[in-house]
């Protein structure tokens, strides 16, 4: 069952209930991320997600981590390009013990002394990432694919970026943006409608009101490829983007489908022309919908020798693909795939909530289990076929990490 | 709910385990087979990987692209992978489907086609995965730890190795194959909307003409080094570093395991509040309670700049020493919360249920129920605890590091 309401500051709740359930799991869904930067203080968003652990003037850095801990929480939180999130799933009978402390956190003390701490920690997890090479050729490839364009600024920031932030600017950018009509709380799982309401009243009330603008200017990626040479690695990663819907896009559901049917991690037209024979590692595709555009993201790993023709093999599924289409057959197989990993995902409250939030957040729109699954099934090759003028399958920004200075 | 495990072995010796979770629409399987890679033959390290490949390249009546393709038409969420102990097949599905979907599973280990042809795809297959682990030095550092720490073969990585992939042939595998994909020490868990008296009969059907005669487990040989440091370049250094503990079967594995919560069960545990929290040393830090039939370990990992890799050590021991000193009551009350809830949303998951099912068979020969589990864990006091660490003390440590520089 579905409840939504609105609080008079203009946060929105959305709360499913699942029926089998025996957990809750919630989460604060903020319309922020590295996209709602400036190059100066790359890396803030993702930062203050960490911040917001660090606690307020009520609850210090160790009540936070305790206070989870003492219920058995699962709780964390994520940063991307445009959404950050902060969840926990509990027990139900622990739900108005813990809401009121997530609550509260979205609006932390950020203490100078944590903030200088806390640096370190961002620093280790961007040496952390650098020693993973497809994480760099990631960054690296939406650089370069959306330069001058805001989803060009990367998640963690650079270590130049992150140690030139300053505790000020991070709470000009939070008190910017951590206003109520930025953010979603959703609720999955068993839960009384009537307590979430009250108890986000109670702590959620008196956040600020607005709605900050998010830029989105139109993406004019230019074909570009770069190769990031590490003789030590042993293996070859390459990763490529090309244009596909953005997150309002009708498309995007037919665009999802395509990812499945030519990358997806088995029985793919990838998988069989490049991972069953042994040639590459791994090479997947998945759809990233942003807001205002989109973008294929593809992964292919192998070793060094065999990276040119991978990237040629590749290209001849995509091609094939862009021209002939796809079949019945193979549609309605992905469709099959599908269904099932949404009736299983919604068998547990965190595997609803990411969606319920994050649709809400993004498009305002709720879709039952039953919603996706008519959905999923009134997709037609006339979709496919209509997508595939919109968005061929062409590469248009590559870049390789690992021993090649090129291919 | 709990109280709902079925359990019987069939003529051939395969032990059908199933928990009936009645709110689910799905039902989940997981198989073990008593083909891991501690059972990889000298110089054949990898063995057991390839084969579990191989063996899902065609079987039946199906060739490989046509087993992929009714796995899709079930909409069956499958895997198969290896550990130092077996083979594992899951899977889940609606539970509708779980009959035919234990069907493919079925072929795959009493008909695989193990064509000469797609042997080669599979041998790509593992040393891609090889390499691969090669520039992920998080990885490498733990399965270069287990290789040290644990004794010969249970420290042989599931992986296999660069240097033994030369030796492994189809022919070999074949011989694996005959050897090991047996039933008698086998396992299949199943949860979910479906009972044993449903599904049974399927069983009998589809695993009943399945062969016994595997080979015996093997026994345990000698150790490695202690102390070892693999150059990298590379941004951070990694450390790992394990010690005894008990396994999953003895009498004091709660109190091994409520010990190593106290270490890193959430975020206000002893590791992540003074390494990360206090410090600021790392992202990543844990510790983990690992174990065999026979043995188990605490495993842990930090990762860090190679400037502050020698201080991150000199912390991490510090803390596993000071637990011996004294845990406090709250520290333990945070352990079985987090245990309870834990307990509670596996029920779920069928597969994670599933996978719970056949290995406390494994470990222990009988399945435990989550109130049992709970129990055991409620009842256990600091003073216990604190006894069992000292008992098992992080003294006699293996250490392994990737990166520039050694550290002492």
């Amino acid at each position: 069952m579905f409840h939504h309401t609105v609080l008079d500051n203009g946060l929105h709740i959305v709360g499913e209930e699942l029926p089998q359930a025996r957990s809750v799991a919630f989460g604060f869904f903020v319309r922020t991320g590295s996209r709602d930067e400036t190059p100066e203080i790359n890396g803030v968003s993702h930062f203050l997600e960490h911040m917001v652990f660090k606690g307020t003037d009520q609850y210090s850095a160790e009540d936070v981590n305790r206070l989870f801990d003492e219920v058995g929480a699962q709780y964390n939180a994520s940063t991307s390009e445009e959404v950050t999130l902060f969840y926990a799933v509990v027990l139900p009978e622990y739900f108005e013990q813990t809401f009121p402390l997530q609550a509260a956190i979205l609006y932390p003390a950020l203490r100078d002394s944590d903030f200088d701490t806390e640096k370190q920690v961002i620093l280790e997890e961007i040496g952390m990432y650098d020693d993973q090479p497809a994480y760099v050729a990631y960054d690296h490839a939406m650089q370069g694919h959306f330069a001058g364009h805001p989803l060009g600024q990367i998640i963690l920031g650079t270590k130049e970026s992150v140690s030139a932030l300053t505790a000020t600017q991070m709470r000009d950018y939070h008190a910017a943006r951590y206003r109520a009509g930025n953010i979603v709380l959703a609720v999955s799982g068993k839960f009384d409608w009537d307590t979430v309401v009250a108890q986000a009243k109670a702590c959620c009330g008196h956040w600020p009101a607005g709605t900050p603008d998010r830029v989105t200017p139109p993406a004019t990626p230019q074909t570009s490829a770069q190769w990031i040479t590490r003789d030590h690695l042993q293996q070859e990663q390459v990763v490529q983007l090309m244009p596909a819907p953005s997150a309002t896009d009708p498309l995007r559901f037919a665009a999802d489908m395509l990812t499945v049917i030519v990358g997806d991690d088995g029985n793919s037209r990838l998988y069989w022309e490049l991972v069953d024979p042994g040639h590459a590692d791994g090479c997947e595709i998945s759809l990233q919908d942003f807001e205002g555009t989109g973008t294929y993201l593809i992964f292919l790993s192998g070793s060094p020798e065999e990276t040119a023709a991978n990237l040629a093999r590749l290209q001849k599924v995509c091609d094939d693909v862009t021209q002939n289409g796809i079949t019945a057959e193979e549609l309605q197989l992905a469709k099959n795939k599908v269904s099932t990993r949404i009736v299983l995902r919604g068998e547990r409250p965190m595997g609803r909530l990411s969606s319920l939030g994050h649709d809400w957040l993004i498009r305002r729109e709720y879709r039952s289990i039953e919603d996706d699954l008519k959905l999923l099934d009134a997709i037609t090759l006339e979709d496919m076929k209509r997508l595939l003028e919109l968005y061929p399958l062409t590469a248009v920004t590559t870049v390789g990490v690992g021993p090649l200075t090129g291919v | 709910m709990t109280d709902a495990v079925t359990s019987t072995v069939i003529d051939n010796g395969l032990t059908v385990l199933v928990e009936t979770l009645p709110e689910l629409q799905s039902a989940a399987y997981a198989l073990l087979i008593p083909c891991g890679s501690a059972y990889d033959p000298p110089q054949g390290s990898g063995i057991a990987s390839a084969l579990c490949d191989w063996i899902t390249r065609g079987a039946g009546d199906r060739d490989s692209r046509e087993v992929s393709c009714e796995l899709d038409r079930l909409g069956v969420q499958s895997d198969t992978s290896v550990n130092v102990s077996h083979m594992t097949m899951t899977g889940a599905c609606l539970a509708g489907n779980l009959s035919p979907a234990l069907g493919l599973v079925g072929d795959f280990l009493q008909r695989p086609h193990l064509d000469e042809e797609e042997f080669a795809g599979a041998i790509s297959g593992v040393e891609n995965e090889l390499l691969g682990l090669e520039d992920d030095p998080r990885q490498k550092v733990m399965l270069e730890l287990i290789r040290r720490y644990y004794p010969q073969p249970w420290n042989q990585p599931p992986e296999g190795t660069l240097g033994d992939l030369e030796f492994i042939t189809a022919e070999r595998a074949r011989l694996q194959y005959e050897q090991c994909v047996r039933p008698d020490r086998a396992i299949l868990g199943i949860a979910g909307r479906v009972t044993l008296a449903e599904i049974l009969p399927e069983i009998q059907r589809i695993f009943g003409d399945w062969k016994s005669g595997g080979v015996a487990q093997p026994g345990y040989g000698s150790r490695g080094v202690t102390r070892d440091h693999l150059p990298a370049e590379s941004t951070q250094t990694q450390i790992g570093i394990a010690y005894p503990a008990v396994p999953y079967r003895d009498p004091d594995y709660y109190a091994a395991w409520a010990a190593v919560s106290v270490l890193s069960g959430g975020m206000s545990s002893r590791l992540f509040t003074e390494v990360r929290e206090k410090r600021g040393l790392v992202y990543s830090v844990y510790a983990t309670l690992s174990t065999l039939k026979d043995e188990g370990a605490v495993l842990c990992y930090a990762g860090t700049t190679n400037e502050r890799a020698q201080e991150t050590l000199d912390v991490l021991r510090s803390e596993l020493k000071r637990l011996g000193d004294g845990i406090a009551e709250e520290e333990l009350n945070r352990a079985k919360a987090l245990a309870k809830s834990s307990l509670v949303m596996a029920q779920e998951s069928s597969s994670t249920r599933a996978r719970s099912l056949a290995r406390d068979w494994y470990h222990l020969g009988r399945t435990t129920t989550v109130d049992e589990i709970q129990a055991a864990i409620e009842a256990l006091t600091p003073a216990q605890v604190v006894d069992y660490v000292r008992r098992h003390p992080a003294d006699d440590c293996t250490i392994v590091t990737i990166g520039p520089n050694a550290l002492h």
